[in-house]
């Protein structure tokens, strides 16, 4: 987790989802409102105005233009926002608070917007307006309208406001976000190191637990607890294969030494000594499988992890080719060592010796004379590869699974010696070493390579 | 020779101990470790052997007991536990060598002689000769009744071992460990063909044959048959 950038980690992401999600509704509210509140303005103004043309027009009819005039001066006199103005058939002001008759800016069905200016405390400002033309007999026109400034300033207000707050919303969403993630980032971190800890084989450590009690403190106890058990287990097998180890290797080592007593009592080249020398063989053959199977249960318990060091591979294959060669060329085949650079792992030498050894000797056994070996350690696409390559008879793809389980010795290779447990042991050390083992066709023979990844 | 067994198994004691009368040694024998450590410091001995896990006191906490004593005897370590982690604890605890049971008694005999051997001081050599079969540690260089040999470092490196215990019976895990340097024993017998290989350079056309196989043992290499 350590090194991912933040914005790249789950936390963060949902923080951004959560947060823009947020900033999108809030938004939509506010524009809802303030659309809402802006027709419900607009409807209240036009109202305002319509009740007064139609208050204007009844005085008209009653009492004649006089009336009208007095009325529309006295109105004019201490009118806040209504603005009036009637003039006559030239276009000449009447009455009214208007100087003159001001330039529509935009009429919209009946009703007109314009601009014109006021005096506010002694200085002239432009002011938006909206009114509606009212046409009288004899060509006069009267325009009714009010001041909608105040409405304007506070549509601006809004329209300056809100990209602001989704602004302000957004950022402290994202701050906020970054120290949750930041936090949620540091407990899954421990938990990460904690836990890559124990796979490199220190089964003793747990995870730290904070005081906050919370979703990760019972995750971290049911790990941990999870651990105890592991590590319960790992002792448990250790100690039954240590116990197995000695309550077996004991009456081996009586039975042969016994068989090793009856053998010196023996003429040495009787039929009963040579039968006593192959019980012997016999015991070893039982001890070697013994081993073997100890071993996997070794690495694959991945105790063996304490114990790694920095292994060079090309030495390390050197040295088993040097091994091998003389065997080989006894056997008629040619074992080649593709020359390499040094090519450092973190492994157990001795076991990944002994796995190459075991894959050098299988494709020995199985290729015929006259064929060739060769084993090569470099570092390719896949990463780095010990591979041991034969051109023998090989092993057909649907059996390569099972050739590498334990006890399994494929029909081909029934008759030669073996426990048949050399390809489980390879593929053992390989799981020890975070490596795996693959069987593949050489076209022809067969192919096996320990990848490490 | 002077020795110490310390093994709880009585059956397997017995075959030891009566093994290593009949080669003619002179035994004491204990079944548990504060025995083995009482005897083992109020006498002296050549060689002891030693069972890893005893009762009373482990085979690991003795050894650490005699070294902290200064007690220098040549300790061979008897182990049903086989991994390179055992052998390296045991060794690191103050043991000189190490045998994983079931062992062959040849293989048990071959390497206490090489301990009791090995305490001999002796000076630092540069050449080693058996008969007229010569290796010079210095110039790398091996000859036969002046003759120059060809060998390639591990054949040098195999010959340099058998020669140091020339006289002495060296079994293949001995070779594996020592020369190779590997704690396992590979399914085939490579170290045969190692062997014959070597025979071939140094003991072809001359006479006597110098390098032997001891039957059901291992080898050795010596002047005199």
């Amino acid at each position: 987790m350590l090194g991912t950038p933040l914005f790249r980690t789950l936390a963060f992401r949902i923080v951004l989802a959560y947060v823009a999600l947020f900033a999108l509704s809030a938004a939509a509210l506010v524009g809802f409102t303030y659309w809402n509140t802006k027709r419900a303005l607009d409807a209240e103004t036009d109202q305002t105005i319509q009740a007064e043309i139609a208050g204007l027009s009844e005085e008209y009819q009653r009492q004649g233009l006089g009336g009208l005039t007095d009325v529309i001066t006295a109105r004019s006199m201490h009118a806040g926002q209504g603005l009036y103005l009637l003039v006559g058939s030239l276009g000449h002001p009447l009455a009214g608070n208007l100087d003159a008759w001001p330039t529509v800016r935009r009429s919209v069905g009946r009703f007109v917007e314009f601009d014109y200016e006021r005096r506010v405390a002694g200085t002239l400002e432009r002011h938006p307006a909206r009114g509606r033309v009212f046409k009288l007999v004899g060509g006069l026109q009267l325009l009714v309208a009010r001041d909608t400034h105040e409405r304007s300033e506070t549509e601006r207000m809004f329209t300056t406001t809100l990209p602001w707050s989704v602004g302000l919303m957004l950022t402290l969403g994202l701050i906020g976000g970054g120290l949750m993630s930041r936090n949620l980032l540091r407990r899954l971190d421990q938990i990460n190191s904690t836990s890559r800890e124990i796979m490199a084989g220190h089964l003793s450590r747990r995870l730290p637990l904070s005081r906050a009690g919370d979703e990760f403190d019972t995750l971290a106890r049911n790990l941990n607890r999870m651990l105890e058990r592991i590590e319960r287990l790992m002792k448990g097998m250790r100690q039954v294969t240590d116990s197995v180890a000695h309550d077996l290797r004991s009456p081996l080592n009586r039975l042969r030494n016994r068989l090793e007593g009856a053998l010196k009592r023996l003429p040495p080249e009787g039929e009963e000594s040579a039968e006593i020398d192959a019980a012997i063989s016999e015991t070893d053959r039982l001890m070697a499988t013994f081993d073997s199977l100890l071993l996997i249960a070794e690495a694959e318990a991945g105790a063996a992890r304490n114990s790694m060091s920095r292994v060079d591979l090309s030495a390390l294959a050197h040295d088993v080719w040097e091994l091998y060669a003389p065997v080989a060329e006894e056997n008629g085949i040619e074992l080649d060592m593709a020359e390499a650079l040094p090519l450092e792992v973190r492994g157990n030498g001795n076991l990944l010796s002994q796995a190459l050894a075991n894959l050098v000797d299988n494709a020995i056994k199985y290729t015929p004379a006259g064929g060739r070996v060769t084993i090569a350690a470099e570092k390719n696409g896949q990463g780095t590869v010990l591979s041991v390559a034969d051109n023998g008879p090989g092993i057909p793809i649907e059996d390569r699974p099972r050739a590498v389980e334990r006890f399994v010795r494929l029909e081909a290779s029934r008759h030669s010696p073996g426990t048949g447990l050399g390809l489980s042991l390879v593929a053992a050390v390989a799981r020890l070493h975070d490596a795996r083992l693959e069987l593949s066709d050489n076209h022809p023979g067969l192919k096996a390579s320990v990848i490490f990844a | 020779m002077r020795m110490l067994v310390v093994e709880d198994d009585v059956e397997a004691q017995r075959y030891l101990v009566n093994g290593l009368r009949e080669s003619g040694h002179v035994v004491d024998d204990a079944a548990d470790g504060e025995t083995g450590l009482t005897l083992a410091l109020s006498r002296p001995y050549d060689v002891a052997v030693i069972d890893r896990m005893l009762p009373k006191l482990d085979g690991l906490r003795l050894v650490q007991e005699l070294r902290e004593h200064g007690n220098a005897t040549p300790i061979l370590f008897l182990s049903a536990l086989s991994e390179v982690d055992d052998r390296v604890k045991g060794l690191k605890a103050g043991g000189d060598d190490y045998l994983t049971k079931p062992y062959a008694f040849v293989e048990l005999l071959a390497r206490i002689d090489a301990l009791m051997r090995r305490r001999q001081p002796s000076a630092v050599k540069t050449r080693l000769q058996v008969g007229d079969l010569e290796l010079d540690l210095l110039t790398r260089a091996a000859k036969r009744s002046g003759t120059a040999i060809d060998l390639q470092p591990r054949e040098f490196r195999l010959l340099e071992y058998l020669m140091r215990h020339a006289g002495q019976v060296v079994t293949r895990t001995m070779l594996l460990e020592s020369v190779w340097e590997y704690h396992f024993d590979p399914q085939t017998n490579v170290i045969d063909v190692h062997i014959s290989r070597l025979r071939a350079k140094i003991d072809k056309g001359f006479e006597p044959a110098l390098l032997q196989t001891v039957r059901g043992a291992g080898y050795m290499i010596r002047a005199k048959p």
